[in-house]
């Protein structure tokens, strides 16, 4: 399993370091939409303490957490619907069933090469979030430890959906309804740790950091169990 | 059909939706229907605090009870019973209700929102349980939509058990985050099952529970055999084209099909 995970994430980042869409489409993409949120919400408006302390602070910093994690959801989407469009052309993914690969191996490692583009991914919009918003960052080390545990829910939950879609035509307008409220729970979890890693106190932060690092266990547990029905047929 | 497996053929044999049981069936919910209102409008009194409008609740807690326990729960299981042995009378069966249960879903929230402007003085108050019915509502959206993906009936049928069973444990994973993200912003809100409730209104709220399950099944069963007729009518359609294909190659005896199996 490990071996063929491996052989499939390698494929994958190999694709992305020649097409380069990633970097030339998705992030660009990703920071696009950090700065059309300062359109919508205006830097101007200011707030009142907002639940912690007396001063004043804009509400662009004060909700910079969850307007991170819905660019990075929003992005998650482009880079989960990439992934299996390069599978799409000429039946590969039934051409990597029948090389003998092991379905919680290609599982895996799909997961695991889109886990390796969302965190790149994460780090560009996360210090543009930090730029834009102009929020403080009290704990980084909860910062990057939800980062890491909320992306393995969200690769590995986004690639299980994917594959349900997988070689249709309706592909792109039905992930996003699959994926998006399954992902709901993660959005809240990721944007509660990462409030408490920028303004603080961590403690309010790491139930969260539990939470989602149970969800990745969940679908991790999920995708190596079922993915190889979901490929079985098509 | 051999494939329906248990011993419910009974649901499935007529040749139509009606048959004496569904119309016992029938009887009875309208009965129901009909003490429901007497009890719910007439001899139920006002509750203390929120007034009249305590009676939405007698038909907003159990439809949302109706379809996120018994709709979704039958779709779980008529799921895992299609992975297993590729019933199609549960892959139909799982279908439609998770058709129904969006029904009461969707009824649930629009009751509860008819509910909170007068209790709560707003449609939507981001409440635990309303927020995560919302978000339940969607989930089973998705359900239905892989359900009516243009492709092979049997790839589809896999998908949407595989998406059957993930979304009942997805249930629950929204209920419980949304219910900590609120619980951490705000005291209690005023809650329908938080009120004390006299014998009276007690008895109207499990009448309204019966009379809701008997809704559900009712509309269950019609939506079944709708399905289960469809399927009927591909499979004869089906045999109807191959056996066209049949006459058409027999007088010619072509040896290239003969040799591919075919004619």
């Amino acid at each position: 399993m490990w071996s063929d995970a491996r052989l499939i994430a390698a494929k994958d980042l190999r694709i992305e370091m020649v097409s380069r869409v990633l970097t030339t489409q998705v992030l660009p993409f990703g920071l696009l939409v950090l700065i059309v949120f300062g359109f919508a919400i205006s830097p101007d408006r200011q707030v009142v303490g907002g639940g912690r302390g007396d001063q004043t602070r804009a509400v662009l910093e004060q909700i910079a957490p969850g307007l991170f994690w819905l660019a990075v959801l929003f992005s998650t989407l482009l880079a989960i619907g990439h992934s299996f469009a390069v599978e799409a052309a000429d039946g590969n993914l039934d051409a990597l069933r029948m090389a003998g690969l092991d379905p919680a191996g290609i599982f895996i490692g799909k997961a695991a090469a889109v886990l390796a583009q969302l965190l790149v991914l994460e780090l560009v919009l996360g210090v543009g979030a930090l730029v834009f918003y102009g929020a403080p960052l009290a704990n980084p080390v909860l910062l990057l430890l939800t980062m890491i545990v909320a992306t393995i829910g969200i690769a590995t939950a986004g690639i299980l959906h994917a594959a349900l879609a997988a070689g249709l035509r309706v592909r792109d307008t039905l992930v996003p309804l699959l994926l998006l409220p399954v992902l709901a729970p993660v959005l809240l979890g990721a944007t509660l740790a990462t409030e408490a890693a920028l303004f603080g106190p961590a403690s309010d932060g790491w139930p969260w950091f539990y939470g989602l690092a149970a969800f990745a266990v969940l679908y991790v547990g999920a995708g190596i169990l079922a993915f190889g029905s979901l490929l079985e047929e098509t | 059909m051999t494939s329906s497996g248990v011993g419910l053929k009974f649901i499935a044999t007529p040749l139509h939706t009606g048959s004496t049981g569904s119309r016992a069936l029938g009887v009875l919910t309208l009965l129901a229907v009909g003490a429901l209102l007497l009890f719910a409008l007439v001899l139920s009194p006002p509750e203390i605090s929120q007034g009249d409008a305590v009676r939405l609740f007698y038909v907003h807690v159990p439809s949302a009870i109706v379809s996120l326990y018994v709709a979704f729960g039958i779709t779980l299981l008529g799921s895992v019973i299609y992975l297993r042995k590729q019933s199609v009378f549960w892959d139909l069966m799982a279908g439609a209700a998770a058709e129904v249960g969006v029904v009461f879903l969707g009824f649930t929230l629009l009751s509860g929102m008819l509910w909170g402007k007068p209790t709560w003085g707003t449609y939507w108050q981001w409440d635990p349980r309303q927020t995560s019915t919302a978000v339940s509502f969607v989930l089973y959206l998705g359900y239905l939509a892989v359900r009516k993906l243009d492709m092979d009936p049997t790839a589809r049928s896999r998908r949407a058990a595989f998406l059957g069973i993930v979304s009942f444990f997805n249930l629950f994973i929204v209920r419980f985050s949304v219910q900590w993200w609120r619980g951490l912003h705000q005291g209690t809100t005023l809650n329908p099952l938080d009120m004390q409730m006299a014998n009276i209104m007690l008895f109207t709220f499990f009448l309204g529970l019966l009379t809701m399950t008997l809704i559900f099944f009712w509309l269950l069963l019609h939506r079944f055999r709708v399905a289960w007729l469809e399927h009927q009518l591909a499979e004869i359609s089906l045999e109807a084209a191959i056996a066209e294909r049949r006459d058409e190659d027999d007088p010619g005896s072509s040896p290239a099909l003969a040799a591919k199996g075919i004619s």
